[in-house]
């Protein structure tokens, strides 16, 4: 190391005035005080220590940031308030009654509930291979000057708002299923018993599809930035051993990120669990329980939608809010699962805003 | 290792005959290899034909929109209240105004909470329990569905006041944009250099001023990218304010009265029977898409443009 | 002018780790004091004690008696005041970015709310100069952005915004570590006139630097100060083996 190399013999450099001043010199130093304080140091020296200010500015972000504990437990505690006459009256008879009847005051929400399992699985089995498609074709296939492009179109496909989608399927969408794509699924896979009865274009196929579209986005790009947080050495690694491209991404990415992936998967059923408006439009509204993806049915979110503001009489309102509840508390279980799970990918770098 | 002299060679010469070289040309190895080579191009291909799959509705709404809305659009869109049933004309100005109304509010209460909020994160609750538990907390409070939102705040606020309300449909999306701003915050907050508050605090700049002045001023480009982001998510949104904005056919300029919403009309109209509330909800769909198109394609130049151009 | 600086039984600690172990040490007013020693022994940590910047970290603590002057800065004053009479320049020149360089200059001043305009010009003008910076930055005072100069540029500018705020005690943890040898010599030429008015504590690896700028000089090791005196001393006859060694390169 040359800036070592200096021996006892090296002359230290002339302008080095050398004051001998032992370590034990005299502890009170007589200090030659200016005369007069310049302005700026009485100035500096005149002003407080800023500690009240700092405490309080402390204080008023961390209340700030507990408002978001507060939002979580204000929603739950006055849905709860608000729905504790269905509560008592139905307990848990009110998630497995399949009979929704406000004239006679029977409420039972399992219509509701296959409704929205229903369309939320069919969305996910459509949209997740597509998004792993696109992720795919994104972090390691596309060439580098259409990647910008693309993230960002399937980024626009995020910010389209739900009820837009809902007027685009209602005009466009629904008479796709109705005459093209119902009879064909109808001949050809008829026979599993999924595609029969009547066809209106309004139902559970319809809104699984909105849904699909609708979530894809958020998918996608999570697993994009799931994908991209696994190591080159990684693929490097799996590519030296002679592996095809694809082998590389199975073997080297995919299996990596796998539990982020689910993750992300996770979070794109939260959000379709509480989709509300283009499922409203597109559904049909009728809270039965069929087999078939073509009849119409209902999910939680759009029962709320549809029949909050002509909801007549305490208990049917409470029931109402009570499926509000219910698709809360879903939601944030289905939630924190996802987010721990992402978590478990990205930890380091922060988790994305979707 | 390799220089080592005296070490064995261990491997076995290419040309020796106990070990042949690795024969690449059997026939189980061609086809072997032919499977994968195969599988290899299917699955590209199938990644390509996702992609387009993907892309497809999105230019498909897209192109529609323009279409159905651009002919639809004209003055009396922009100036004119609804007109009365099976009358001809009229438009969504009171709509458009009541969502400039409710966003405002919800602006003004979600951001300053939310960008707080982020501070507290980024700034004081680092690796700390009560930090880690507010960030995963506003996470969740991101995926909770926005219908949920609005009985919660019908439950609070509506029934308390037995009226919809202005107020009511801001505190709603308020809600919803707390989360969005506040994890914003907080990321763009962590990209500043930790030198230039040490640079802030060492000249005897106290914290809260350092915080103002300097970290989030460093930050600011990145969380007002974040505060669009979250206004032009909530810009859109219907179901929190179906039961707290509620809708107006009229011009409404109270806070405590019900008041329009641009996506309130555009649903009420899109299920209507009438082919000419069916065009101007294609119409109103186009200016809220454009509206919020314009600002997530400024959130990206803002981003692309990098936050911290020549800090370090 | 400067104040001299005395040490009592100063410990610190980060988290667990004791990285300072009974630190006595007097700093003599306007002179300037170099700490030397390998990397992780504590010099650094040292210095962010003299301004109380080692409690900006959550896990660290500190014990003992600092006195400036005659205040005790552990006992007599809040950690913002303290700094205020103690400027810092740290390894990384740390502009702030959002700032010109004239606002970078007096950002001690005009964060901490000073307003005068005409004293903020005059300061500026006599920071950049002491500075040595004025004559290269004086014509884009206000357009150019502080991190828009060179980083020798740069550190000379943070030098300056140490200076603009009339501190008493002028602490440099390692400045020209991350600079070329050309602005390397402008910052020590710089610490060499600077010294008559402020005292000057210096932590650098590089030993000619220490040599060079500084009167007196302290080894440090594993957190423990070995030996301190006369720069001239430390280098030609050190008293302990250590030093001894460190010096002439064989150490370890």
């Amino acid at each position: 190391m040359a800036d070592r190399a200096i021996h006892p013999s090296t002359p230290v450099p002339q302008r080095t005035t050398v004051t001998a001043l032992a370590p034990d010199a005299p502890a009170a130093v007589s200090l030659p005080v200016p005369a007069a304080p310049s302005a700026i140091r009485s100035y500096l020296s005149q002003r407080g220590s800023g500690a009240l200010a700092d405490r309080s500015f402390g204080a008023i972000m961390l209340l700030c940031a507990c408002s978001i504990f507060a939002i979580v437990i204000f929603i739950a505690s006055i849905l709860v308030l608000r729905s504790r006459l269905s509560l008592t009256q139905f307990g848990l008879k009110f998630f497995t009654g399949q009979n929704w009847d406000p004239v006679s005051g029977d409420f039972g929400a399992l219509p509701f509930i296959f409704g929205t399992l229903a369309t939320s699985l069919v969305a996910l089995c459509l949209a997740v291979p597509l998004a792993l498609g696109v992720a795919i074709f994104i972090t390691e296939l596309c060439p580098k000057v259409l990647r910008a492009p693309i993230s960002f179109l399937t980024e626009l496909l995020a910010a389209i708002p739900s009820v837009v989608y809902g007027l685009w399927a209602v005009f466009v969408l629904v008479p796709i299923v109705r005459d093209q794509l119902g009879p064909w699924l109808a001949k050809y896979l008829g026979w599993t018993g999924f595609f029969g009865g009547t066809n209106f274009g309004v139902g559970l196929l319809t809104a699984s599809i909105i849904l699909a579209i609708m979530i894809l986005p958020i998918i996608s790009s999570l697993t994009r930035d799931m994908m991209t947080a696994v190591p080159t050495s990684q693929r490097e690694a799996v590519l030296a051993l002679g592996a095809t491209r694809w082998e590389m991404i199975r073997i080297g990415v995919l299996r990596n990120a796998r539990i982020g992936i689910v993750g992300a998967v996770i979070l794109g059923l939260g959000r379709a669990l509480g989709e509300t408006m283009a499922v409203a439009m597109t559904i049909g509204n009728h809270p039965v329980i069929s087999k078939s993806l073509f009849a119409p049915g209902y999910t939680l979110a759009s029962a709320i939608a549809n029949e909050f503001s002509e909801a007549t009489g305490d208990l049917y309102l409470s029931a109402l809010i009570e499926i509000g509840l219910a698709l809360f508390l879903v939601t944030i279980v289905v939630n924190a699962i996802a987010r721990v799970l992402v978590w478990a990918v990205t930890r380091g770098a922060p988790a994305r805003v979707a | 290792m390799s220089a080592q002299p005296n070490l064995p060679d261990l491997t076995p010469p290419v040309s020796s005959p106990a070990r042949p070289p690795m024969n690449f040309g059997t026939r189980a190895m061609r086809v072997h290899f032919g499977y994968r080579k195969a599988t290899n191009l299917l699955v590209g291909g199938l990644a390509i034909l996702a992609t387009v799959i993907v892309i497809a509705p999105l230019v498909a709404i897209l192109i529609y929109l323009i279409y159905k809305g651009a002919s639809s659009l004209n003055v009396a869109f922009f100036t004119r209240p609804p007109a009365p049933v099976g009358e001809q004309g009229g438009g969504m100005a009171n709509s458009i105004f009541g969502s400039g109304v409710i966003l405002t509010l919800a602006s003004l209460m979600g951001i300053p909470v939310g960008i707080a909020a982020g501070v507290y994160l980024a700034e004081y609750g680092r690796g700390k329990l009560l930090g880690n538990a507010i960030r995963f907390t506003a996470d969740v409070l991101n995926g909770v569905p926005s219908i949920v939102m609005g009985i919660a705040v019908y439950s609070l606020i509506v029934m308390q006041q037995k009226h919809f309300s202005a107020f009511a449909g801001g505190v709603a999306l308020a809600i919803m944009m707390v989360p969005t701003v506040t994890r914003t915050t907080e990321e763009m907050l962590a990209t500043v250099p930790h030198s230039i508050r040490e640079a802030a605090l060492g000249l005897g700049v106290p914290k809260w001023r350092t915080t103002i002045s300097v970290a989030l001023k460093t930050a600011s480009p990145g969380i007002i990218t974040g505060c669009m982001l979250a206004f032009a998510r909530v810009a859109g949104e219907t179901a929190p304010l179906l039961f707290t904005a509620f809708g107006n056919q009229f011009w409404s300029f109270k806070l405590n009265e019900p008041i329009g919403a641009l996506p309130l009309q555009i649903y009420v109209y899109a299920i209507s029977p009438y082919d000419e509330w069916h065009r101007l909800a294609w119409a109103g769909s186009l200016v809220l898409i454009v509206l919020i198109m314009v600002s997530v394609t400024l959130v990206r130049i803002f981003a692309s443009r990098g936050v911290l151009k020549g800090g370090s | 002018m400067g104040v001299g600086i005395l040490v009592e039984h100063l410990n610190a600690w980060y988290g667990t780790t004791h990285t300072l172990q009974d630190i006595n040490l007097h700093i003599p007013a306007n002179h300037a004091t170099a700490l030397i020693g390998p990397s992780g022994c504590g010099k650094s940590t040292f210095v962010r004690c003299l301004n109380r910047m080692h409690e900006t970290n959550p896990i660290a603590r500190a014990t003992g008696t600092v006195k400036m002057g005659d205040i005790d800065i552990y006992n007599d004053a809040s950690p913002v005041e303290i700094r205020r009479r103690v400027g810092m320049v740290f390894q990384r020149p740390n502009p702030f970015p959002t700032m010109s360089i004239y606002d970078n200059v007096v950002s001690g001043l005009k964060l901490n709310g000073f307003r005068n305009r005409k004293i903020l010009d005059e300061t500026v003008e006599r920071s950049l100069k002491s500075a040595a910076l004025w004559e290269e930055v004086k014509d884009d005072l206000k357009k150019k952005s502080g991190a828009s100069l060179s980083g020798g540029q740069q550190q000379r500018m943070c030098i300056a915004r140490a200076i603009a705020v009339d501190p008493e005690v002028l602490l440099m943890d390692e400045p020209a570590s991350a600079l070329d040898p050309v602005s390397t010599s402008k910052i020590e030429d710089l610490i060499f006139q600077l010294k008559s008015q402020y005292t000057i504590v210096i932590v650098t690896h590089n030993m000619q630097q220490a040599a060079r700028v500084a009167e007196n000089t302290g080894f440090f090791l594993n957190g423990k100060m070995v030996e301190f005196d006369s720069t001239h001393k430390i280098f030609t006859n050190p008293s302990d083996k250590r030093t001894e060694d460190y010096i002439t390169g064989r150490f370890g």
